[in-house]
């Protein structure tokens, strides 16, 4: 269960949202977000949709793979659509002693769902077509004016990326001390919550000792070969403007606008 | 004077106590005078403890020596403004694959050195593809390090120290979390770049196997170099390595098996041919 995470994974590929520079990719999923709030009718949510969908189907990336994503975040989606569909107050279309349906509440939480799913698609999509080096070099650039404020930009973006590369691999080593543990009897998967939660402190301090070496051996790593911050240091795939970036850039302004301009005269 | 020159280094490391006193002191290199020279393939043997570790670290001024001094090219490791220079010159591979790659796509961690350093962009791609070719992993350059086996992660991690175009790989048991099949990859690539990059390696490994061909070995023990010379010489003592606890290949133990039982061969043999060689003599 745990390896189904596409969050934050990377998907090769050559598409033309690969392609992009990743500072377009970071506004575009900011906008996404923006206008995935956006939208209150029909006629927007066809564009929104049919943007994500253009999206989806120019990144190559395989559309199952995407929806695997939404796997861990289904517990919130069904909670969000639940409490939405009945605590909304308005017309009534169905009522049992407190319970009652209404139908702003069906619209809401329709919507809300709708949303949400988007949200995580939007965002997944930009963390799986750009390698998370070039994500973190997109906001280094992106946000190099808060060097100004004293803001540690090149260390916070060496951080993260770090992050996103382990991810899989802290993952992967749970799982492993999640057999191991399991092997001796260990039980994880009965019980109620807080059960459930209590069994995962024997996992978790296993888990936190083995990434506090791993840290070390690779801030160790990092110094052999002669890593020493952001200073003097060149890039390997430095971030430049092309033409294509200019044109999405475009796009994505007639997108919003356009957005923007319905919501306004609807 | 010699490519790495150690005289007498010694380093102690200190166990602290919770309120910060030194609790006892543990000598990891007790007095090591070693030489090197530019271009031969060293190994470095010795138990769990030896001390072998260490060693490697301080040829990459990642540890600084207590007391002695140890030279690497002519740069005195305790110069703190010669680090990066030291760095640069001496590469290091360590154990664990996973714990030395920093990108999550191959040719951007090869990429991760030459950029520290302020290469230029065109060269660092120069450099990416020719070192990921020396290791015969360009198929592999989009892919992420996730995705590989061990013994081509760890061949993405060499590759990475040769972007920087170091005169001396330092590998610190670079096959000990490999299967075989990865660990012959390795070991085999590192030998290729010996051989035709004249790149100057030391190993360090307790597979007795792998350091048949190196060009000199080093065994330590409790932190002192206790026996140096050639692959021969030293697999020629099987019992005074096996007082450091240490095995010799298994055709070698054979070999020395039969001598003891009273056949006429003669000590050191390293490999199967030569074995065959003498009993065919025998007669």
């Amino acid at each position: 269960m745990l390896r189904d995470m596409t969050i934050g994974q990377y998907y090769p590929g050559k598409s033309l949202l690969h392609q992009l520079d990743p500072r377009v990719k970071l506004t575009g999923a900011l906008v996404f977000v923006v206008s995935a709030f956006l939208f209150e009718n029909w006629i927007s949510f066809a564009i929104v949709t049919a943007f994500l969908g253009t999206c989806i189907i120019l990144s190559r990336v395989p559309f199952r793979y995407m929806v695997k994503g939404l796997k861990p975040v289904v517990v919130i989606l069904i909670l969000t659509a639940v409490l939405n569909l009945l605590w909304t107050p308005g017309e009534i279309l169905w009522q049992y002693r407190f319970l009652k349906i209404t139908k702003q509440g069906v619209m809401n939480s329709g919507y809300m769902l709708v949303r949400l799913i988007y949200l995580v698609l939007g965002t997944s999509l930009m963390t799986l077509t750009t390698t998370p080096t070039r994500l973190t070099d997109g906001m280094e650039t992106g946000l190099s004016w808060m060097k100004l404020f004293k803001v540690p930009v090149h260390e916070i973006a060496m951080t993260m990326s770090i992050a996103l590369r382990f991810i899989p691999l802290l993952l992967e080593e749970t799982d492993k001390i999640m057999k191991a543990q399991m092997a001796r009897g260990a039980d994880f998967e009965t019980g109620n919550i807080f059960r459930r939660a209590k069994s995962m402190v024997p996992l978790l301090v296993p888990l936190f000792v083995s990434a506090w070496r791993r840290a070390g051996d690779l801030a160790m790593a990092m110094e052999a070969r002669c890593y020493h911050g952001g200073e003097g240091r060149t890039k390997m795939k430095p971030l430049k403007y092309r033409k294509k970036d200019f044109c999405s850039y475009g796009v994505l302004s007639v997108y919003l606008v356009g957005l923007i301009v319905i919501k306004v005269i609807l | 004077m010699s490519f790495i020159k150690a005289v007498k280094l010694v380093h102690e490391y200190f166990h602290r106590d919770e309120d910060g006193n030194v609790d006892h002191i543990e000598t990891a290199l007790d007095g090591v005078s070693l030489d090197i020279e530019a271009g031969d393939f060293i190994a470095i043997l010795g138990h769990n403890g030896s001390g072998k570790s260490t060693l490697a670290k301080h040829m990459n001024a990642i540890l600084c020596p207590t007391e002695g001094t140890l030279w690497v090219d002519g740069m005195d490791t305790a110069d703190e403004d010669k680090l990066w220079d030291i760095r640069k010159c001496a590469g290091m591979v360590f154990q664990n694959p996973d714990n030395q790659i920093i990108a999550g796509i191959v040719e951007e961690d090869v990429g991760f050195g030459p950029e520290n350093i302020g290469i230029p962009t065109e060269e660092i791609w120069t450099r990416v593809s020719n070192s990921l070719q020396s290791v015969h992993m360009e198929k592999y350059r989009t892919h992420s390090p996730n995705k590989l086996s061990g013994g081509q992660k760890q061949r993405v991690a060499i590759a990475g120290v040769l972007a920087m175009e170091p005169q001396c790989i330092v590998l610190d048991e670079p096959t000990a979390m490999l299967d075989p099949m990865g660990r012959k990859d390795v070991i085999d690539t590192v030998y290729e770049l010996n051989r035709t990059k004249k790149v100057t390696v030391i190993l360090i490994t307790h597979y007795m196997e792998e350091v048949v061909q190196a060009d000199k070995v080093f065994v330590m023990d409790q932190g002192r170099v206790v026996m140096q010379g050639t692959p021969k010489q030293i697999f020629s003592q099987v019992d005074t390595l096996k007082s450091y606890q240490l095995d010799v290949p298994q055709v070698t133990l054979l070999a020395h098996e039969l001598k003891q039982a009273g056949l006429n061969i003669p000590d050191g043999i390293l490999t199967r041919e030569e074995l065959t060689e003498a009993l065919c003599h025998l007669s």
